[in-house]
């Protein structure tokens, strides 16, 4: 007997026994809806159909219907397991059984209830929608009118502007600032970033930091920082001033993987839709060349640091 | 003089029988006294006086129609006697299909109510999510409040229309829950037995 086989018909589901477990661990089927007592009666029953003890089938039952209930009672009572253990055997005995009574009574409450049912299935009445089902009279506490007109006057007030000033925000482009920091490079071999972009507003000054991981990224230069906050040093790196892909002057923008295949070998990876949703920036960033426009995702993301400074 | 004295003849309360017969034909859910007494603009009293003047009026074996008082007021139904008829014309779809799972529900939200679906849950051991939603659907309860606390889960009541279906004047009608099923005691004493057993 495979105890997998087993063939069950619940109120949840129907089917073999290792469909059921398969639907349990994709967790499709929730373990509360499973009665797990008729798993045991129809596996029982179908032991009872053979002659022979089958020990084997039973111990593999007795080990999925055990990881079951455990499934079934931590989903049940996600909370409760604290609670029980608190209690002294005695105690849970105590719960358990009190439990188990208060189920007793509800069933067969819902016996009563069903017999109920049959005692009453030759009495006709008239239900549904009720047009004309008696309106009960809301009964209000004498209100002043005054109160009223102070509330609607309160209601009829315009509400408080809404502030667009963030709306006219210029962002200068990132690729703007690689530039820049390409040309101090040329002259220098470091500098300091604080003193390069001191003078600058401050939604400059963060576009200019981004520029700085772009080109950090690239492998263009170098960043010291002696501690948080301390002056953050650029320098050229040391072993190759610049990365040997990039030709000097156009930016290292990152390749696409698979470029090679559709595209031709070295064309930079970019953005195929246009930035409609970046007016103010849009005008500078025609004057820019294609490749450079990895960097309008940057700028978004500028914006949103400007934004939640 | 015709008129005058049949004026003084009239029963009064048989008029407002009269009035409380329209007003029920018109419902189409049980109406309270309190309800009937409002719209006919008279004292309860009366309007009990006038009700079992009705009630031996509309009763079984005498009329097809039979008033009944249920879900906590008084309405027309149909005699048994017709069931049989009524039954090839309508059915009763509230209660068509109702599993021994929304039976079960329907018992705790009625005994325990306003319960929440954990609770339910707790209580039966399965899920109640489909029950509950099955037993709304037929109206048979309906939501009352939240539980606790923020984010609480919502309680369910049974609705007049639960006692309108199981012929329960009120919920007061129920049994007792104390005359159902075994006591604490006695399960706890067969939960002790079987721990005996097994340590012997």
């Amino acid at each position: 007997m495979i105890v997998r086989e087993l063939e069950l018909d619940l109120d949840a589901f129907e089917g073999p026994f290792d469909l059921l477990l398969t639907l349990l661990l994709k967790e499709e089927l929730e373990p509360a809806d499973v009665d797990m007592a008729a798993i045991v009666v129809a596996f029982v029953e179908r032991l009872a159909e053979r002659e022979e003890l089958d020990l084997e089938a039973c111990g593999e039952f007795l080990v999925l219907i055990a990881a079951l209930l455990e499934l079934k009672a931590r989903a049940l009572f996600p909370d409760e397991e604290a609670e029980l253990a608190d209690l002294e055997p005695e105690e849970a005995a105590e719960e358990l059984a009190r439990r188990l009574a208060e189920y007793r009574r509800m069933k067969e409450a819902a016996a009563w209830l069903t017999e109920r049912l049959a005692g009453e299935r030759d009495r006709y009445f008239r239900i549904g929608p009720a047009p004309l089902a008696p309106r009960p009279e809301r009964k209000l506490a004498p209100q002043d009118p005054e109160q009223l007109a102070t509330a609607l006057r309160l209601l009829a007030a315009a509400p408080p502007e809404v502030s667009l000033s963030h709306m006219a925000l210029r962002f200068p482009p990132v690729s703007q600032f690689i530039e820049r920091f390409r040309a101090v490079l040329r002259g220098r071999r470091r500098f300091d970033f604080d003193a390069e972009v001191g003078s600058l507003p401050r939604v400059d000054q963060a576009v200019a930091f981004l520029a700085l991981l772009e080109l950090r990224k690239a492998g263009e230069i170098a960043l010291e920082q002696a501690a948080p906050f301390a002056p953050i040093r650029v320098s050229r790196p040391a072993a190759t001033p610049w990365p040997a892909s990039a030709p000097a002057g156009q930016s290292p923008a990152p390749q696409m993987p698979g470029a090679a295949a559709g595209a031709p070998a070295g064309e930079p990876y970019h953005r195929t839709v246009p930035p409609t949703s970046a007016p103010a920036a849009a005008p500078q960033e025609a004057a820019v060349d294609a490749g450079k426009e990895s960097t309008i995702a940057n700028e978004r993301t500028a914006e949103w640091i400007v934004r939640s400074a | 003089m015709d008129r005058p004295l049949r004026l003084i003849t009239a029963n009064p309360v048989d008029q407002l029988a009269r009035t409380l017969e329209a007003l029920l034909v018109v419902a189409s859910a049980p109406l309270s006294v309190d309800e009937l007494a409002e719209a006919a603009a008279d004292d309860a009293e009366r309007i009990e006086l006038a009700l079992s003047l009705l009630s031996d009026r509309y009763r079984e074996g005498r009329s097809g129609i039979v008033l009944e008082q249920v879900a906590g007021g008084y309405a027309f139904r149909a005699a048994r006697e017709a069931a049989e008829a009524c039954a090839r014309l309508f059915e009763r779809p509230v209660e068509r299909g109702l599993s021994q799972a929304a039976l079960e529900t329907l018992s705790i939200v009625a005994y325990l109510g306003p319960c929440s679906r954990p609770e339910i849950a707790r209580i039966r051991g399965v899920a109640a999510d489909s029950a509950v939603a099955g037993l709304l659907e037929r109206g048979l309860i309906a939501e009352a409040g939240r539980d606790e606390g923020v984010g609480g889960a919502v309680r369910y009541r049974t609705t007049p229309l639960f006692e309108r279906v199981f012929g329960l004047e009120s919920a007061a009608a129920l049994p007792r829950l104390d005359d159902l099923g075994e006591s604490t005691e006695e399960i706890r004493e067969r939960l002790h037995s079987v721990a005996v057993g097994k340590t012997a």
